[in-house]
This record gives C-alpha cells, sequence and structure tokens, in this order.
C-alpha cells in the first residue's frame, strides 16, 4: 500500500512505516527508552530526508512517551518532582541544540555531528550498561560473592541546592537532574532522539535513582521535551510530517503497549544486557558509515530562495 | 483503483480514447496546415496537470506530434529552477566528511530530452547547446562566475548531473546516453513518453518541441505543464507553510491524543 507524505514530499509503503513503528514501539515499551535512536536511522536508511526525520521522530516519540508513561503511571513509577526539574534543563537544552542544528546545517556538517554524536554516546553508553550487567549477571550466578557498598559518596553529592526526591528516594542536589535534562534536550534537538538511552542511563549511574522510578520518570520528562521539540521543527524548519507521523505512532503506540507488559517479566539487569547490546550494533553500524567509503560521494541539496 | 503501469499505458494506448482522438485532431491539423503558432509542426500532451495526489507514485505522461513535411523532432522538458549546492566528501582523520562543495544557480529542478534521431544527425554543436538540447548541453551556471571552466567546475556539475540521474529527475535515455528516442509513427506523427517520477519537484514546467530540417532549427513550440499537489497532501502541505504554529500545536494534540487512547484501549484487554 503505497502513500504519498506531503512534507517528506515522497512514496513510501505504509505497512513498511507501520511495522517499523510496531517493532521500535515495542522496545521502547520493553526498555523504558523513547526509540529514536533506532528509528531516526531507519527512516534516513529508507529515504526520508534527514531534517523531516529528525522532526518527525520528535512528534512520533511525543504518542510513543505519553501511551508508555500511562503504564509505569498506574503502577506509581513516575516521578514528577524529579521530571519537572529534569524538564527546566531539558527545555534550555532543546531550544539551545535546534539552534545549533541550523548553524551545522549551514556549514553542510549537520551528518557528521549527527553521526559522530551517535556513534560517541551510544559507544560510551552501551560499554557502560554491559559491562555493569554482565558484572550483575555473574554476581547472581556466584551468590556467594560480596555485593559492594550500596552507596557510594563521591564529588556529584558535594554540589549545592540539595533537594529531596521522596519517590525516588533520594537527596541530592537539583543541579544534577537539571544538567541531565539539558543533555537530553540538546540530543533531542540535534539527534531527533527522546534521549532515553542517555537519561536512563544517567538517572541510574548518575543520581542512584532506584531502577522502578526510572523508566516512567524519564518517559514523563520526554513527553514534554519532544512536544517542544515537534513545534520549534515544524514552526521553524516545516519538517514535522503529519502523515509519516501518524503510521508511525499508530504502529508505536500498540508496540509500547506490548513492551511494557513484556518489561515485567525481564529482569532488570538482562533488560540493560539487551539494551546495550542493541545500541552497540546501531553504534558499530554508524561508525563504519563513517569509516568506509561512501558509494555515493557527492550529495546534492536544494538552497532556500 | 491504481494507476496504470508504463508497460500496461503503452499496451492499451490505442485502445485508449482521448490520446487516439488527440492524435486524429493533430493529424487532421498537420494535413490541412491549421496551426499557425508553430509553421510545420504540431504537438500536444496527453495531460497538462500531473495532480499529486495521496496514492501518487509517478506519472507518465505522453506527447504527441505531427509534422507537415519531412524533419526531425526534439523534445525538452525543464521544471522551475532552483539554486543547489554539490558537496564531495574527503577523507580526514579516517573518516569521510563534507569537505569541497561548489554552489550552482538556476538549475533546473527536472529535465528530460528527447531526439527522433541521435544529436550529432540533428544539428550542430552551437544549436543544440542554444536550446539546451541533449544532457551534455544543459547550462548550469556556478553562483561564483571565477569557477566557470575550471577543472573543478566539470567534476562538480558532472556529479550534479549523475545525482539528479540517480533520483530520476534527470531523464536522457540509458547511461552513456545524452537523449532519449522519439517514435516515429509513419512519416509524419511521433510521440513520447515522459515520466515524471514521485520525488517530481512541484510547479510550473515547460515542455518545448523543436523541428529541425537539414541542421536547421525550422519551428518550435512551447507547452507549458504543471505539476501541483492535491487533495489532503495538499491542504496538509500548505497549512504546515503558511500556519506553521498552529500547524505544530495540532501535530502534538494528535500525537497526545493517540498515546492516550493506545494507553486505556490496551488497559482493558
Amino acid at each position: 500500500m503505497q502513500i504519498y507524505l506531503p512534507i517528506a514530499e515522497m512514496t513510501v509503503n505504509a505497512l513498511l512505516i507501520l511495522g517499523m513503528g510496531g517493532i521500535v514501539g515495542f522496545l521502547s515499551g520493553l526498555f523504558g527508552v523513547g526509540g529514536g535512536f533506532l528509528m531516526t536511522p531507519l527512516l534516513i536508511f529508507i529515504g526520508v530526508p534527514p531534517a523531516v526525520a529528525v522532526g518527525t521522530q520528535a512528534n512520533q516519540l511525543v504518542a510513543a512517551s505519553v501511551s508508555g508513561v500511562l503504564a509505569h503511571w498506574r503502577r506509581g513509577n513516575v516521578d514528577v518532582k524529579l521530571g519537572f526539574v529534569m524538564l527546566c534543563g531539558s527545555t534550555v537544552g532543546t531550544v539551545a541544540g535546534v539552534w545549533l542544528f541550523g548553524v551545522f546545517q549551514r556549514l553542510g556538517q549537520i551528518d557528521l555531528v549527527i553521526g559522530l554524536s551517535y556513534v560517541l554516546f551510544l559507544g560510551v553508553i552501551a560499554l557502560l550498561m554491559l559491562s555493569e550487567s554482565v558484572n550483575a549477571l555473574l554476581r547472581r550466578r556466584r551468590p556467594g560473592a560480596s555485593r559492594g557498598k550500596l552507596h557510594k559518596h563521591n564529588i556529584l553529592h558535594g554540589l549545592p541546592l540539595k533537594t529531596r526526591f521522596h519517590k525516588s528516594r533520594l537527596y541530592i542536589s537539583a543541579l544534577l537532574p537539571l544538567g541531565i535534562g539539558f543533555a537530553g534536550g540538546l540530543l533531542v534537538a540535534i539527534m531527533g532522539i527522546g534521549g532515553g538511552f542517555l537519561l536512563v542511563p544517567a538517572m541510574i549511574y548518575v543520581l542512584g535513582m532506584p531502577s522502578s522510578t526510572v523508566a516512567g520518570t524519564s518517559l514523563f520528562q520526554i513527553i514534554f521535551t519532544t512536544a517542544i521539540a515537534t513545534f520549534l521543527q515544524a514552526y521553524q524548519n516545516h519538517t514535522v510530517d503529519v502523515m509519516l507521523a501518524l503510521l508511525l505512532l499508530a504502529g508505536g503506540v500498540i508496540g509500547a503497549q506490548f513492551g511494557s507488559r513484556a518489561s515485567g517479566r525481564l529482569r532488570g539487569e538482562q533488560a540493560r544486557a539487551l539494551l546495550a547490546i542493541l545500541v552497540l550494533a546501531v553504534c558499530v553500524k554508524l561508525a563504519a558509515d563513517l569509516v568506509i567509503r561512501p558509494v555515493a560521494l557527492y550529495s546534492v541539496t536544494a538552497l532556500p530562495g | 483503483m491504481g494507476r496504470p503501469s508504463a508497460t500496461q499505458l503503452r499496451a492499451t494506448r490505442l485502445r485508449a480514447t482521448r490520446p487516439l482522438a488527440a492524435l486524429f485532431g493533430l493529424l487532421a491539423l498537420a494535413l490541412i496546415g491549421g496551426d499557425t503558432r508553430a509553421q510545420g509542426l504540431v504537438a500536444d500532451l496527453s495531460d497538462h496537470l500531473i495532480a499529486i495526489s495521496t496514492a501518487f507514485t509517478g506519472r507518465e505522461v505522453v506527447l504527441f506530434g505531427a509534422l507537415d513535411g519531412p524533419g526531425e523532432v526534439a523534445v525538452v522538458v525543464m521544471g522551475p529552477e532552483e539554486s543547489m549546492v554539490v558537496r564531495r566528501k574527503d577523507r580526514t582523520l579516517g573518516l569521510w566528511v563534507n569537505a569541497a562543495s561548489m554552489e550552482f544557480t538556476r538549475v533546473p529542478s527536472y529535465y528530460a530530452v528527447a531526439t527522433s534521431v541521435p544529436l550529432d544527425r540533428l544539428a550542430d554543436a552551437t544549436t543544440l547547446a542554444r536550446h539546451r538540447i541533449g544532457l551534455g548541453n544543459l547550462r548550469l551556471d556556478p553562483a561564483d562566475p571565477a569557477d566557470a571552466g575550471t577543472d573543478n567546475y566539470v567534476e562538480f556539475r558532472d556529479a550534479l548531473i549523475r545525482t539528479k540521474q540517480t533520483e530520476g529527475l534527470y531523464s536522457a535515455g540509458g547511461e552513456g546516453s545524452d537523449t532519449n528516442a522519439i517514435a516515429r509513427l509513419g512519416p509524419q506523427l511521433f510521440r513520447t513518453n515522459i515520466y515524471f517520477p514521485a520525488n517530481v519537484p512541484t510547479g510550473q514546467y515547460t515542455v518545448s518541441v523543436f523541428l529541425f530540417r537539414e541542421g536547421q532549427m525550422v519551428s518550435a513550440q512551447t507547452t507549458p505543464l504543471f505539476v501541483n499537489k492535491i487533495g489532503v497532501g495538499a491542504r496538509v502541505f500548505t497549512f504546515a507553510q503558511t500556519q506553521a504554529a498552529a500547524y505544530g500545536g495540532i501535530a502534538i494534540l494528535m500525537a497526545v491524543a493517540a498515546g492516550w487512547l493506545a494507553g486505556v484501549v490496551f488497559r482493558r484487554t
């Protein structure tokens, strides 16, 4: 079933887009990440212009996050206070990111910036998560081994503006979630992702949040960040294709429901190990694209005006 | 119902009433010499409007024509012009990065050419270049006049043409060819198919038909062709351009509603 996308100005197979939305939605529900880091490269791969892929993906992520957060909300796994502090940071980050996107676009280097950001962030995070979850799985196999200290003190605990977050049983500096939110906002604008793959590990390892509230709280925060990004992309760049977004989110919201149910059957460290492998695979693919001689050395872009 | 494919279109063309009527009309005109605009030549398209609807997957338009005597024909179709930048990736620190670039002005967004005989038998190089007949005669001006004629210019110009050909927007026969073929249906009638792919840019196109006799251009006719978006797609596009803030707001509301709906529906099952 072929369908014409009015903003992307191309014809796609509607079933292919629905299927892509469904699979990525399932993973998003399973791991509590938006899935943008998979969907944006997939959309570009099937020929959607990168700018439209990034803008439309932000729109799709709003729906995926709303649908995903409902399941966590009912189980009481959303820390609203912490989410709002992160949101303040991510709003500033999104606006800064959209500005940076425009600067690199004019320089003709936005593809390189997107590629390098993906490789760098995905690579570091995948390796961190993988080593941590492999250690955890090994410890489980050897019940006699020591668990190590429950709570480590480091320089991050010395920051000012200490705030208590009851739901997550944390007493930390508000600057930490604010900074994590800012980084997440930058990524939404530049990489067309919700930022969940960065936020989830950061909330676990930097904030020390219990894994029960991590997925719900990051999704809660991502709803607002992606909504702001959608508005800015539609308003400034005209790069949000509602037709494409509708297809993606129809598949995505259904997939996310199944995913968040399946997540109940996975242990935390198992889920993290699987997510780490997935993130690593995308990272390797994108790194290869940067290093291997491209088939098309030349690219042609229309100039506005 | 799906649009007929190019092959189906060819197979059924003799049974189709509209092109046939057009053909007879043209034949009659040619025989009585009724056309006053272009002496010795009449031509028309099977359609003057390509409507991009939600189910658009590309479209073929048939150009019919008749001559009042001997001669050879060339057809040039050009889309709206735009400025384009061509970038070349070079290896820097092990990574393939956009390095050198060149800007071109007034690049036709679409270009198709067809001739009834090979270019060298049609006319001399100057005449062909003047009327931009043949892929090699396409005029592509660099934005910086200092670039014109340099080795660099040739490299980027060729890359631009190759890329447009890959996208299906420049059509001049197969690989290494400079022009498509025009079929002759007897000594006086001719026809050629012009294909517009799904990614065809919108706007006003010009279709020029030239008549050559013994290497001299004796007649020319220009017809407009419009490529427009229609239906839901067109309304969405216009709304997104003119009411960008409202469009963004609606996109967000739609996403929130869809996400919430899915959450509620799946709670019960």
